[in-house]
């Protein structure tokens, strides 16, 4: 295949439909306003469907439909847009039912702005929606790891049978990068789904619901649930650790803040200083075993958020106390440079005396 | 012997939770004719809504999909969506497809999408216990209106099927009544119409059907049924409020048969 130089809410719409995704709804909400303009275009050529909706709750209502009734179906939006989509989210969850979600976020909370940001972190990785349920969360870096994990996205939805978000922020959606694809997925011929509502033709009739009303019942399906999050955690997990062998000091950050420390932590190996990158590729499940035993030889993690320190607690649950998590958080859509990362990032290792002989510095 | 009455194929042979005196049995028996005589069971999907009829995947024979409170006709739009060429009807209450989930039917029935709506209206929120609905009656007594509902403190009833009458994609809309006899005889012919509109690809049908809540209402079933016919069709009178299906001028009038 070759490659294209591609926008990154166009490359999130090819890689779909190059997954089979045949389905989609949404409304307009900046900046991820390419992403429906592009598959209101796309799904014309391939027969697919289209729906501008009337808000994003009946947009992720018709996701909901679709997803029963078999179709490989997909939604974005952003920040506020998500927390609109939550309530049903919760019973894609519930229903299990596959479905793809992307949050190109913007900066919050309210209104907020439409900066790039990664304040949604929370609501991602901890289901967002109400009762005990959990979304896959990936979180690519690169407009290429965009595509992969779109397809990717339709592949775990359906072998979990349970809502997949994309986390990207406005900066992801707009960057140009070259791009590669796959061969295209014929819907026709994905793997047939023996749970879906298309009428009881020579079968019994099939029920997809949330609602259980008995307490055991209720208990039981939460159960399988916990399962199957528990089969997810163990066979899902993906990060990227990146100059970690001699590190002192890891920065650890995903998504557009993770491109930006690794341009900073190349600045800082060529002043000499021993920096290394932990880059969570799933948010949820959080790749915390791998982090945990980072933790046992590099005792410095400084977690570089677009926010104000959400994922930073995910990493202070990692690493048990074994080594000492700071946060460089900068919320508001406010993007910092390579250089004011540098900057922090040599602030606390000369201040730990890293710089210092012997084993991890001066821990 | 010839047998002149059974249980309909769709519906299941089970006894249903609705109180003494409650429309929802009825409605389910004329919905589930309906599906029989159409002989589309195998290939309909029903979505029911939150609410008293939350269960009716209890009692249908066809496949059905729970959606989320008063969204059930985008739920039905996704699925319909995807599979054309099948039947999907939702079932929900007044609460559900008149105020929650208003937005979802205006803009369903403004698209034209192929699906059919019954509607029951029984003027209150019967599930959650007897609460204020968006169609309850001026000076009905609910948990939430004391001493009935006041127009000038609770506004006044909505008639949503009314409402949706200026969607250009709504084809037909009718209200009727399962009171007696005669008007439940009269409630089959209007749904049996309104899948005939599915099945014809026409656009958006939705059947409203007046009935009555004995146990929120704290009346007698007969007093209740009385009302309904009495009362509250003053409020939402018996009819048809958009036809456009041309069905009068064609051979399709069967769906007008007395059966």
């Amino acid at each position: 295949m070759t490659k294209k130089l591609m926008r990154g809410s166009h490359v999130l719409g090819e890689a779909a439909v190059l997954a089979g995704c045949r389905y989609y709804f949404g409304y307009p909400i900046t900046p991820q306003n390419e992403v429906p303009e592009y598959m209101s275009r796309r799904l014309l050529e391939v027969g697919g469907t289209f729906i501008q909706a009337e808000s994003e709750l009946a947009s992720i209502n018709m996701v909901i439909g679709a997803a029963m009734a078999g179709g490989r179906v997909m939604t974005s939006s952003s920040s506020p847009g998500i927390s609109l989509k939550q309530e049903g989210i919760s019973y894609l969850a519930g229903q299990e039912l596959p479905a793809v979600i992307a949050n190109m976020i913007r900066g919050g909370p309210g209104l907020g702005n439409i900066a790039p940001s990664q304040s949604d972190y929370f609501q991602a990785t901890r289901g967002g929606g109400h009762g005990d349920y959990r979304c896959i969360v990936l979180a690519p870096a690169s407009i290429q790891e965009l595509a992969d994990m779109t397809l990717q996205a339709f592949d775990l939805a359906d072998k979990y049978r349970n809502p997949v978000m994309i986390l990207g922020d406005g900066m992801m959606g707009q960057m140009m990068e070259p791009v590669t694809f796959p061969e295209p997925v014929d819907p026709a011929k994905l793997p047939e789904k023996d749970w879906v509502l298309d009428g009881a033709k020579d079968r019994p009739q099939r029920i997809i619901l949330s609602m259980l009303l008995d307490p055991k019942i209720l208990e039981a399906h939460n159960y399988k649930l916990v399962r199957k999050y528990d089969a997810v955690r163990e066979n899902e997990t993906a990060w990227e650790m990146t100059d970690c062998d001699d590190a002192r000091l890891v920065v650890a950050a995903y998504g557009t803040a993770a491109r930006i420390a690794g341009g900073a932590i190349r600045r800082v190996r060529q002043r000499g200083l021993k920096v290394g990158l932990f880059r969570p590729k799933t948010l949820w499940p959080f790749p915390a075993k791998p982090l945990e035993e980072l933790s046992h030889r590099v005792r410095h993690i400084l977690t570089f958020e677009l926010c104000a320190g959400q994922m930073v607690e995910d990493v202070q649950l990692a690493v048990k106390g074994q080594a000492e998590v700071k946060l460089y958080g900068r919320p508001g859509g406010v993007i910092p440079t390579p250089e004011d990362v540098a900057h922090q990032i040599s602030h606390y290792y000369y201040g730990a005396h890293l710089d210092e002989e012997g084993p991890g510095g001066g821990a | 012997m010839k047998q002149v009455f059974a249980r309909p194929k769709s519906l299941k042979p089970a006894a249903t939770h609705y109180c003494p005196g409650c429309g929802h049995s009825i409605i389910h028996r004329l919905v589930a004719e309906v599906i029989d005589e159409l002989g589309i069971q195998e290939r309909t999907i029903g979505v029911p809504p939150a609410g008293c009829a939350v269960l009716a995947y209890n009692y249908f024979d066809v496949d059905m999909g729970e959606a989320p409170h008063g969204r059930a006709v985008a739920v039905a739009t996704g699925i319909k969506r995807v599979l054309p060429d099948r039947v999907v009807f939702t079932y929900q209450g007044d609460g559900d497809i008149a105020a929650i989930g208003t937005a979802e039917s205006i803009h369903a029935a403004n698209r034209g999408e192929k699906i059919t709506a019954i509607f029951v209206n029984n003027a209150v929120y019967g599930m959650t216990g007897g609460q204020m609905a968006p169609t309850t009656v001026p000076g009905l007594v609910t948990t939430t209106t004391p001493g009935g509902r006041q127009v000038n403190r609770d506004g006044a009833p909505l008639d949503l099927t009314q409402m949706l009458a200026v969607a250009k994609g709504a084809v037909y809309l009718e209200r009727v009544a399962v009171s007696d006899p005669k008007h439940i005889r009269q409630a089959k012919k209007a749904i049996k119409k309104a899948f005939q509109v599915q099945l014809d690809g026409l656009g958006f049908a939705l059947v409203e059907v007046l009935s009555a809540c004995p146990t929120n209402w704290k009346m007698d079933s007969i007093t209740a049924w009385q009302w309904v016919k009495d009362s509250m069709t003053k409020d939402f009178p018996l009819g048809v409020i958009k036809d456009e299906t041309g069905y009068d001028a064609g051979p399709e009038t069967e769906a007008g048969d007395d059966r």
